[in-house]
């Protein structure tokens, strides 16, 4: 429900603007001036509202469970859909789904869509001092990075209406579907492999792309500054606590800790992994152009000859495919500054509030401490008093 | 005891007026110590009024101020343990930076442990200052007139002969039979009293600590914050500002830290006074411990005369066991030797008498000074918890205002 609460002020005309030229069901392009509708118009924004509520998705991620066969241990993760769109069957669906199943997900919906940003999902592995691969913790905050990655592919304009998704969320056994984009996959491996090969570049980068090449890279350093920081200010605080114990002190801070590390670290988390998308996808676009380049020149190389009309159509196919693409990059690149400046300032607020929580608690144990100990006091000297 | 202890002294100035900062500098320029440290302070007239110290009146024309080292402090305290052995004499603070918090070496110079160490030695004046029994001595009087001669007189009162030996008390406590039952309570109450102390400061060193980093590491996100703020376009003044509250947060530790300092201070005071404590009850049995000896002594001698005036041996002595082998003594030499046995009996019973007394007297004035170091230690610790909550108060305080406008920035992001 969250998108489509959204609706007010500048997303709704962004919102409809993109369903306008995305969509495969046509739409009429409205009239810019005022009018049932023009985007603006009250009447367009109930159409909307109505257009948003028939599109309604909501995905839950939880019950994780341990599964042990022969070969292997994993868990499943139970994934539960309820929805009022209508390119699915029903309203409700329920399925099991393991981390290679998202896997399968997101690099079908990469190699459908190579210039969109598709968000990350966690790592495979977590280095660092695990002795179990599958302790309460980590399955915990593999969980939620995984229940993040389906609310911002439902979010997403143009991948929520992906088949793809629909078989993961619908289909009770994903092995067949599985096995048919294996093959999907291989070709697109190929294909690349042979692109870059014959590479020497991207001639020139619309500049656009440099600039978001260089933020992605400053923004992945100060991410990273600020998570480890974030690390550093978990284990110290750790400490504090453990030495407190001692006091038995009137207070308990176990609070602090937690809440840094299950709302602050797992955002940068994502975010650090998605330097890692945004440099593949600017990599993609920069294939894809130059293979345009190359295509060109060759073409232009060889002069009059023939087959010089498939050839320019060729070629002619390939610009529209790269304009295409680098406006759709652009397009997703503000969708995505927009929703990653969104994501750090709630979690940033959410730690500055608990933080303030944690000292109004504080607070209100030490002047209980000092009220009774008052009363004390003055109870003496009215003793004291014949 | 009375050897200077070197080279790390400081040197006490104690005035009667507000030093104002132009004459502390002279101060400070006049008398060099061999670090060159001086520390100054002033000294308030005493609480109850007892010492007319300033006031111009038979005693000679004091001086305004004058300059006493820490071992002259410890000379001082010495004589008032030796002379007063009932009255529980109030500590000097710590000789050396214990139970600190930072991993840094406690260094002895250190302007903040001076200071400290400064005001533990004017906190020490005015406890004797307002003692009732204790601001009437003469050498305490001296101690804060007389910079030349204090130390003759105080040595002339020839109060190390006074001293008990160690091993004497040693003995007493294990030997004693009969001590009064308060003292040994007050014994055990007091060394409880040091353990859960020592804990207590042991335990504040270590989170201190702990809180320390907490509060330090929050600053390196105002740098970080900074330097992201830059590649930002809407995001970037609220990063910035954020980042400026991260600082102040960070910095806010040091005061915190320092005025519970002060608190650790006032704990380590009474600390050290259960050392005190520990001497008078120690003292007490030594007493008792006397008594009952010349009790035990009075009753053999008894026991002797009966034995030498019938002539039955009912306690094993030399004397009787020679004259039984080497034959009886004359009429003559048992006379003389019943006479030397009176003579010390009567002696006997007048030390005996001496020594009930100074016990009755000893019990008395030291349970009366003890009633009165219950009262004040009461008191004062109270009076320090109600501060150190009011300073836990502040702190929470200023935590909610720096998270708050955090809170604010991060809403503009």
């Amino acid at each position: 429900m969250s998108f489509s609460l959204e609706v007010l002020g500048s997303r709704l005309t962004w919102t409809w603007r993109r369903r306008t030229t995305w969509r495969s069901t046509a739409r009429t392009p409205p009239s810019q001036t005022g009018g049932p509708s023009s985007p603006s118009s009250p009447s367009s924004m109930m159409n909307q509202y109505r257009e948003e509520e028939e599109e309604e998705l909501f995905i839950t991620v939880d019950h994780p469970e341990s599964h042990v066969t022969a070969i292997e241990t994993f868990i499943t993760y139970r994934v539960v859909t309820k929805t009022s769109r209508s390119d699915f069957d029903c309203s409700e669906f329920e399925v099991r789904r393991r981390y290679q199943d998202f896997l399968w997900l997101r690099s079908t919906l990469e190699e459908r869509h190579p210039t969109l940003i598709v968000h990350p999902l966690p790592e495979k592995f977590v280095m660092k001092g695990m002795v179990e691969r599958f302790n309460d913790d980590f399955i915990e905050t593999r969980r939620r990075a995984l229940q993040r990655f389906l609310d911002k592919i439902r979010d997403h304009p143009l991948l929520r209406g992906s088949p793809s998704l629909n078989v993961f969320l619908t289909a009770q056994d994903l092995a067949p579907h599985r096995k048919q984009t294996l093959s999907l996959l291989s070709r697109w491996g190929g294909t690349v492999k042979m692109l870059s090969q014959s590479l020497r570049g991207v001639r020139s980068r619309p500049e656009e792309f440099s600039l978001m090449q260089d933020y992605v890279e400053q923004l992945s350093s100060k991410i990273c500054s600020v998570d480890k920081v974030s690390q550093r200010i978990v284990r110290e605080q750790r400490e504090y606590v453990e030495e407190l114990q001692q006091y038995s002190a009137p207070y308990k801070t176990q609070s602090c800790t937690r809440h840094l590390s299950s709302t602050l670290i797992p955002v940068l988390h994502d975010y650090l992994l998605c330097a890692d998308t945004l440099k593949a996808v600017m990599k993609r676009r920069d294939n894809i152009q130059a293979e345009y380049e190359s295509k060109r020149e060759a073409m232009e190389r060889r002069g009059d000859q023939e087959g010089e009309e498939e050839e320019e159509e060729e070629v002619q196919a390939l610009q529209e495919k790269v304009e295409v693409c680098n406006s759709s990059l652009q397009e997703d690149w503000s969708r995505w500054r927009s929703s990653m400046r969104t994501d750090l300032k709630t979690a940033l607020l959410s730690t500055a509030e608990n933080n303030v929580q944690h000292y109004e608690k504080c607070l209100a144990v030490w002047e209980t401490f000092l009220l009774s100990q008052r009363e004390e006091g003055s109870e003496q000297k009215e003793e004291d008093v014949p | 005891m009375m050897a200077d202890s070197g080279s790390n002294e400081e040197v006490a100035v104690i005035g009667n007026t507000d030093i104002t900062s132009t004459e502390t500098e002279s101060n400070i320029i006049n008398t060099m110590v061999e670090r060159g440290t001086a520390l100054l302070r002033k000294m308030e007239i005493n609480k109850h009024g007892q010492l007319k110290l300033f006031q111009v009146g038979g005693a000679p024309a004091a001086p305004d101020t004058l300059w006493r080292r820490y071992s002259e402090f410890e000379l001082l305290r010495t004589f008032l343990l030796v002379t007063y052995p009932y009255i529980i004499i109030p500590p000097l603070p710590e000789k050396r930076a214990e139970f600190q918090w930072h991993k840094l070496a406690a260094d002895n110079l250190d302007p903040d442990f001076v200071e400290r160490r400064r005001v533990g030695l004017e906190n020490f004046l005015l406890r004797v200052a307002s003692h009732p029994v204790l601001s009437n001595d003469k050498l305490y009087f001296l101690f804060l007139t007389e910079e030349k001669g204090w130390r003759e007189a105080v040595l002339e009162t020839g109060f190390q002969d006074k001293v008990d030996s160690r091993l004497k008390s040693l003995s007493a406590m294990f030997r004693v039979k009969n001590p009064d039952k308060r003292f040994t309570a007050m014994k055990q109450y007091s060394d409880e009293l040091n353990t859960v102390i020592s804990q207590l400061l042991r335990v504040r060193a270590r989170v201190a600590d702990r809180l320390y980093g907490v509060y330090k590491v929050h600053g390196n996100y105002g740098r970080v914050f900074s330097e992201w703020s830059a590649i930002e376009k809407e995001m970037g003044d609220g990063l910035q500002s954020a980042g400026h509250h991260m600082d102040t947060y960070a910095a806010q530790i040091d005061d915190i830290l320092e005025e519970e300092e002060h608190y650790a201070d006032q704990l380590k005071e009474y600390l050290f006074y259960t050392d005190a404590v520990r001497s008078v009850c120690k003292k007490h049995e030594l007493i008792q411990y006397e008594l009952e000896m010349a009790a035990q002594e009075l009753i053999s001698k008894k026991q002797q005369r009966e034995e030498l005036a019938t002539g039955t041996v009912r306690v094993f002595s030399l004397k009787g066991m020679t004259s039984k082998l080497f034959g009886t003594e004359s009429q003559e030499q048992r006379e003389s030797r019943l006479a030397a046995l009176e003579q010390s009996i009567q002696e006997g019973e007048e030390t005996l008498k001496e020594k009930n007394t100074e016990c009755k007297e000893f019990v008395q004035m030291a349970w009366q000074d003890i009633e009165r170091f219950k009262e004040q230690k009461d008191k004062d610790l109270r009076e320090a918890l109600i501060s150190y909550a009011i300073m836990q108060i502040s702190t929470c305080k200023k935590g909610i205002q720096v998270w708050s406008n955090a809170k604010d920035c991060f809403n503009k992001m």
